[in-house]
């Protein structure tokens, strides 16, 4: 492996870590059955953009962006960007809410249905569709 | 809970301090980093730490549901009041020069300590609010079912 | 900002239209939670939604002739501040998304009382609220991450709404729970996009990232960035393979929620498609023509006549109708497909009729559900003798939707028809006739258990409350009357069709 290939792994560390927790997040929302299981996978999806976005604030060599009390700011200071953090500020609580809806959404499925996860709720429903469709067939034959 | 004295100790010695630091991040925020969001969220934790400790009832004393949900709401309408505040003042949808037309950083500094004091009376509420919502239910198998 | 005084114009109420049209129905939710009134939470709601279509009608006017107006946030210039642009395509958006709020709200009243236990009313109204006011955020907003953050802030609430579905039936809350997982991945994806935007171009207002990459004109980051909004935005419209949320969660919320639903959310996601495609990235962004065509053209087909032979084969008029968006969504993608200035009237303008027409449909359903307890088809015997107001708006809404001449469908479809022929493509023509015809099949399935199945007897439902149906007919009688006029259907299109292909010169 020669030094550029190499500049070019360890240069864009956060991107690799990046796609590895965003894939490993998809890949539990997808293939787990067990609806708290997916909740977790959303999560881990969502703070792989987290990251994502906190990384490309960083500008090399820079510091915190506070401004010192009386505002006199040093030109040859280096300051990180904030906007990154601030819109990422937004979507953590946007993923806070979305985690507590799912998990009070999987309470009540819990509830209504004795069970998280998911082929045994498919059970359940498909007993209900086709106890509607019954229904209709019945009624369709009523009336023909 | 009852017997875990040193527990039950150590969370009244920190209800305390957790609640003046939040208030401190609060209203240190627009020098320091904090605000209304961090603040809000270490309010709440001081909230939840003391119906852990001392069961939920005794945190609803403290912080009855039906305040929670208004508080909620309240802080939102503080923060939109005032963006409302600068528009009928003639300035732009919270344009914090308003406040204050003559000075406007001072306006800047009235605005941001307002706004984000409404943030943090959301984010507390809400907080307290998922954590009653999920702790108040009673779970429908005992902890031997699970 | 300078440390003396500051010279200041003071703004009008009229300057202030564009942020009053997201702000009233905003502040209105968190006052029907503070007050807590069962009383007062409907009167508010209607106040703010009516107040904010007035607010959609002035800016509409504003901006026919093809102008834009500017709001900034706090005082703060873009590309720095967070800028509200109103220009045709928006403005004609907010207006079809407040209107049908405004006429749903009356109707929901009755249809929340009947479907939903009274102690929830209260919070619901303040949901619904803040689902309007994602979803006018979401199109007025010029602010690439405002977007991401109103299209949550609907998201969110919408999956409450779906999920209050549960006091009828227990799969409201699968469903809600699915349309949560996809539409959670499909936000991120689009988060993730505009995350790229902003690492090529360091900006997030959408007329300042036009003009950024037009400069750069392509890079990989970008191309990255345009795929990520494609496929988050397809969640949100249910484009035909990632439709799989919409059935069940269009099926099983309550009646006036399906309503409202199918008339504004997949339309804001088609808006804030159009927006991203043509006014963010430019018609001449490398990857739009294959996108459109190896993606877009074919899923559209698909839509057309996979989503409308599933409908055909429903069971349950609701189910029916949810199945027939997705195929009707198809039009509106087709539209977008041919690429052309016809094509993208023809998008919008199918945008607004199919708005009205299926929310009139699904407000019928929600009646239906009242009065005969549910809406398959075996539920609808005979109810064109006892429902007869209530059936014949279903009729009318139904006509539209097949496309009959004389009623909004058919302006859309004959739009649509014209733009294939100019684009030469006259093999598609043909298949939107053909898929017209399988709309006639569903719908006609509708009309002959209404009408041409005969009751037997024990069944008397009595006629829908007028709250319910004075709305249906206004919204079923719009489908006629925009059949006919549609002066102001067709220039709003047209300029904002103008403006989206003009691509950042359109945002100038």
């Amino acid at each position: 492996m020669d030094s550029g290939t190499l500049d070019f792994i360890v240069g864009h560390l956060n991107y690799w870590l990046f796609i590895l927790l965003m894939m490993t997040g998809l890949y539990i929302v997808v293939a787990k059955g067990n609806l708290v299981k997916k909740i977790v996978g959303l999560n881990i999806f969502q703070t792989s953009v987290f990251m994502l976005y906190i990384s490309i604030g960083k500008v090399t060599g820079g510091t915190a962006p506070i401004f010192p009390l009386d505002m006199k700011v040093d030109p040859d200071v280096v300051y990180s960007n904030p906007l990154p953090h601030v819109l990422i500020l937004t979507a953590i609580v946007v993923g806070i809410a979305t985690t507590s809806l799912g998990l009070a959404l999987i309470i009540r499925i819990r509830e209504e249905y004795h069970t998280i996860e998911e082929d045994q709720i498919a059970e359940v429903e498909n007993a209900v569709l086709k106890s509607e469709q019954w229904a209709s067939e019945q009624a369709a034959g009523e009336h023909s | 809970m009852r017997h875990h004295l040193i527990l039950r100790v150590i969370t009244k010695l920190l209800v305390g301090t957790i609640f003046l630091f939040a208030l401190y991040v609060q209203f240190h925020g627009d020098y320091s980093p904090g605000g209304g969001f961090q603040a809000g969220v270490i309010m709440a934790a001081g909230f939840i730490i003391y119906g852990l400790v001392f069961t939920l009832d005794k945190a609803q004393q403290v912080f009855p549901p039906w305040l929670v949900h208004k508080l909620i709401a309240l802080g939102v309408l503080l923060y939109a009041g005032t963006g409302i505040y600068s528009l009928f003042a003639g300035y732009a949808y919270l344009d914090y020069a308003a406040l204050d037309p003559h000075h406007p950083e001072h306006g800047q500094h009235y605005g941001i300590l307002i706004v984000e004091l409404g943030v943090g009376i959301t984010v507390t509420a809400v907080m307290v609010a998922v954590y009653y919502a999920f702790a108040s239910r009673a779970p429908i198998l005992s902890d031997e079912d699970w | 900002m300078a440390t003396q005084e500051v010279h200041h114009v003071a703004l009008t109420l009229t300057d202030h239209l564009p942020i009053l049209e997201v702000l009233v129905p905003f502040v209105a939710a968190p006052l029907v939670v503070v007050l807590g009134s069962r009383r007062l939470a409907w009167p508010i709601a209607f106040a703010a939604s009516a107040i904010s279509f007035v607010i959609a009608c002035l800016l509409l006017l504003q901006v026919l002739d093809g102008s834009y107006i500017s709001y900034h946030i706090g005082g703060w210039a873009p590309p720095l501040g967070i800028e509200y642009r109103v220009d045709a395509a928006n403005a004609f958006v907010l207006f079809l998304v407040s209107g049908i709020s405004t006429l749903i709200l009356p109707y929901a009243r009755a249809s929340f009382e009947a479907e939903i236990p009274r102690r929830s009313t209260t919070l619901l109204y303040a949901l619904y609220l803040l689902c309007l006011t994602g979803l006018l955020g979401v199109v007025i907003t010029g602010d690439a991450f405002n977007v991401f953050v109103f299209l949550e802030i609907s998201s969110l609430s919408t999956y409450v709404l779906i999920a209050q579905g549960l006091h009828r039936d227990k799969r409201a809350l699968t469903a809600a729970y699915n349309y949560l997982i996809m539409g959670t991945i499909g936000a991120t994806f689009f988060v993730i996009g505009i995350g790229f935007l902003y690492m090529a171009t360091g900006t997030l207002n959408m007329a300042d990232l036009a003009d950024r990459i037009a400069v750069q004109s392509d890079s990989r980051t970008i191309r990255a960035a345009f795929a990520f909004i494609v496929v988050g935005v397809g969640l949100k419209v249910a484009i035909y393979p990632l439709h799989l949320w919409l059935p069940n969660a269009y099926t099983f919320a309550p009646s006036a929620i399906t309503a409202f639903l199918a008339g504004t959310a997949t339309k804001v996601a088609i808006y804030v498609l159009l927006r991203f495609m043509f006014s963010v990235f430019q018609p001449e962004f490398i990857a739009q023509v294959p996108t459109l065509e190896v993606i877009i053209l074919p899923f559209a087909l698909l839509a057309m006549f996979g989503a409308s032979l599933t409908a055909i084969f429903q069971r349950d008029l609701k189910r029916m109708l949810a199945y027939s968006s997705i195929a009707q969504i198809g039009y509106m993608l087709l539209g977008i497909a041919f690429f052309s200035q016809a094509g993208l009237m023809a998008t919008m303008i199918q945008l607004f009729n199919h708005g009205i027409t299926k929310a009139a449909l699904f407000m019928g359903v929600g009646a239906f559900v009242l009065r005969a307890g549910g809406s398959f088809y075996h539920h609808l015997y005979g109810l064109g003798k006892s429902m007869p107001w209530t059936s014949a708006a279903m009729v009318i809404a139904g006509i539209s939707l097949i496309g009959v001449p004389g009623t909004a469908g058919f302006i859309s479809k004959w739009l649509l028809v014209q733009a294939a022929l100019d684009a030469g493509w006259w093999p598609i023509a043909i298949l939107i006739v053909a898929s017209s015809l399988l709309a006639v099949i569903y719908v006609w399935r509708m009309i002959e258990a209404l009408y041409l199945t005969e009751t037997s007897a024990e069944l008397p439902a009595r006629q829908a409350p007028l709250s319910m149906v004075v709305p249906l007919w206004i919204m079923a009688l719009a489908c006629i009357y925009f059949g006919f006029d549609s002066d102001l259907t067709l220039s709003a299109s047209r300029t904002a069709a103008e403006g989206l292909l003009a691509g950042s010169m359109g945002m100038e």
